[in-house]
């Protein structure tokens, strides 16, 4: 089993006749997921490598039953693209733009409360469930199938972490990149409880970074709500306050969201925290030599 | 992004929040003048640099007349100010900010911040100004004021009253308070900040308010709509390797160690540096070449690395996705050829044609420590600066 997607997920590239959106919706099909549309208005009625292009999101969905979005549309209108997949009844909408105005995100937040969309990004590498299906520009190959799920603020650290577990023969149900940024969408918690729930999924590796307080919040709603192992990394232990690290939302800011903040928290709620980040996929084999499976 | 305080002030005032009368100079002459125009009383004389604790660093001066104005400004401009946020170079001063001075009956602080897990702007306000918010956010929680805005309805005016009544002010000081408030939080929004703060507000024995002092930070990625925001970037204020670097698009951060870092993505760069410091060593640099990093990226990147003296090793960690390892090796060598190189260098790469890209470093003749894994990599990165002494 998996979340969010799975063989079945029917996607909608928006901005498909971009350069990124060509190559990854290529990179995306090779892997197995099913892409059923794309979008780039004024371009409705081409095709791009098979796939119909649609004027706009609710004209893909009618004519091919899109359930999810992927979208590869630069930062000053990839706010609009996210309201209008949640408008078109998108269910699973994954930004993979970096770049997006903060107040832009403050208000995409507030328009898909109460909506039935999920928000996965913006500035991530997207989600693949191992085997079944990708929507995202993670390289498809170092994933194996399996039951460890991963919940990350980070790109190419979740690619190190998936390569050390794929290795030592430990598969992954679905890995989910939620974002790098101040403001995003599904968050550690929200994913936490979908793992949860998962008969696929045994165990819950997270990786956090400085910045906010998702993680304190994880730590909470673990600690009361799950039964299941959760393993994590958090980077920027040795960052300097008040820069931002790269990503728009690692930042430590009036000496709040250290990295030590954050890993005391998770210890006390139960949480394996692994602080090499080398010995991620030795500590979940040693933990599930330890739950004896 | 951060700007000066009197470019922050010069912003309030055309959203109509009060500040002293005044201007920026850069030079004695200038102060002399600008003092003039205010008079012969109580005149403030200010470094401007992008840190706080001027005060107590001597950036800072009160006098009564234009010709001590000009004479603090000699002293001040030109001076390398130290505060607790400078380092211990310290910044050079390069302006001053000539206000009038204030009689001051109470310091307020008055800020807009972002609340990441709430999804907000949030309003915060305290009668306890002119000290950090953060300190008394610690201390005294309950000596703050807050209010979470709305998004899909702004922030309203009897938001600003809560605020205002909620301090404790008597009704005709709520009035003014609100009409600082609702400027403050009105270009907070329309700039695209990231912090808008005015601290201290100050209540002066006339009974007005005022914005002692000024802070705004801009949200990066909301500049380019604000052309005129993107101006105010003063790049004498960072450090001259981190603007060669935004030059070329990459994340670098100066640190103090000397195991210099060229990593693809900001965890992974962060996960590096945290690793090097597990096995013992200091970190001289974050460096993130982009999760998509080219060869022309990693080139420049290494140049900016090995303009750092302090750097007595190299760790390069690379996790190639859909960029080629081979790709990436070639640009390494390619940059090791072009950049003189007397320090050791620690490769790790891994992903997609990982073989091919280790033959090629193996191959290049140069004097690469190839090695398998983070830990294998950091491991190394120590035996190095070992047998360097």
């Amino acid at each position: 089993m998996s979340i969010l997607v799975d063989e079945k997920t029917k996607v909608v590239v928006q901005g498909i006749t971009g350069n990124e959106g060509i190559f990854h919706s290529q990179q995306m099909v090779e892997y197995g997921t099913k892409v059923v549309a794309g979008v780039t208005p004024g371009k409705g009625g081409q095709k791009i490598d098979g796939i119909p292009v649609f004027n706009t999101v609710s004209e893909a969905v009618k004519n091919t039953h899109a359930n999810a979005s992927a979208i590869f549309v630069p930062p000053a209108f990839a706010a609009d693209a996210i309201l209008e997949a949640a408008d078109a009844g998108i269910s699973i909408i994954v930004c993979l733009t970096e770049g997006i105005p903060t107040l832009d995100m403050v208000m995409v937040r507030e328009y898909l409360k109460g909506k039935e969309s999920g928000l996965i990004g913006p500035n991530t590498p997207g989600i693949i469930s191992p085997g079944k299906s990708k929507i995202g520009v993670m390289a498809g190959y170092i994933h194996k199938p399996g039951t460890v799920g991963i919940i990350s603020r980070s790109g190419t650290l979740t690619y190190e972490v998936v390569d050390q577990l794929t290795k030592k023969g430990i598969g992954q149900s679905t890995c989910v990149g939620i974002g790098g940024d101040q403001i995003i969408g599904l968050n550690f918690v929200d994913l936490l409880a979908m793992f949860e729930k998962d008969p696929g999924t045994e165990a819950v590796i997270m990786i956090g970074e400085i910045g906010g307080t998702a993680e304190e919040e994880a730590a909470r709603f673990i600690e009361k709500r799950m039964s299941k192992p959760v393993l994590a990394f958090i980077a920027g232990l040795t960052a300097p306050p008040g820069r931002r690290m790269g990503h728009a939302g690692a930042i430590i800011s009036g000496g709040k969201g250290t990295a030590k903040e954050k890993m005391e928290a998770l210890g006390k709620a139960g949480v394996r925290v692994v602080r090499n980040p080398a010995l991620v996929g030795e500590e979940m084999e040693a933990l599930f030599k330890r739950k004896g499976s | 992004m951060k700007i000066h305080e009197y470019q922050a002030k010069e912003i309030l005032k055309s959203y109509g929040v009060p500040v002293p009368k005044g201007g920026v100079a850069e030079n004695p002459e200038e102060a002399r003048k600008i003092a003039e125009g205010i008079g012969e009383k109580a005149i403030v004389v200010k470094a401007q640099i992008h840190a706080g604790g001027r005060g107590k660093g001597g950036g800072v001066r009160l006098v009564n007349h234009p010709k001590e104005a000009e004479k603090a400004a000699k002293e001040i401009i030109g001076m390398a100010l130290i505060t607790r946020q400078t380092g211990p170079a310290g910044r050079v001063v390069r302006k001053v900010l000539i206000e009038e001075g204030m009689k001051i009956q109470e310091e307020l602080y008055l800020g807009v911040v972002i609340d990441r897990s709430k999804a907000c702007p949030v309003i915060m306000a305290s009668r306890e100004g002119g000290v950090e918010i953060e300190k008394v956010a610690a201390e005294s929680p309950e000596k703050i004021v807050k209010e979470w805005v709305d998004p899909s309805i702004g922030l309203r005016a009897f938001q600003a009253n809560k605020i205002g009544y909620g301090l404790g002010l008597e009704p005709a000081q709520v009035g003014k308070m609100r009409n600082i408030i609702l400027g403050l939080y009105k270009a907070f929004y329309e700039k695209d900040c990231l912090l808008a703060e005015i601290n201290p507000l100050v209540l002066t024995k006339g009974g007005e308010f005022i914005a002692l002092d000024a802070k705004m930070n801009f949200d990066d990625n909301g500049l380019f709509r604000h052309k005129e925001i993107a101006a105010f970037r003063d790049l004498n204020e960072e450090a001259p390797l981190e603007v060669e670097a935004s030059k070329y698009n990459l994340n670098y951060i100066k640190l103090d160690g000397n195991v210099g870092c060229m990593v693809n993505g900001a965890g992974l760069a962060m996960a590096t540096m945290d690793i090097i410091k597990v096995v013992g060593a200091e970190p001289a640099n974050f460096l993130d070449v982009g999760g998509g990093a080219t060869v022309e990226m990693v080139k420049n990147g290494f140049k900016i690395l090995m303009s750092d003296p302090g750097v007595k090793v190299v760790f390069i960690n690379i996790f190639g996705g859909i960029l080629r390892c081979d790709t990436l090796a070639k640009g390494v060598t390619e940059a090791v050829r072009e950049v003189k190189v007397n320090v050791p260098i620690v490769v790790r790469l891994e992903g997609t044609n990982v073989e091919e890209g280790r033959r090629i470093l193996k191959e290049s003749g140069l004097n690469f420590t190839v090695v398998i894994g983070m830990k294998d990599g950091a491991e190394k990165v120590v035996e190095a600066l070992k047998a360097k002494g």
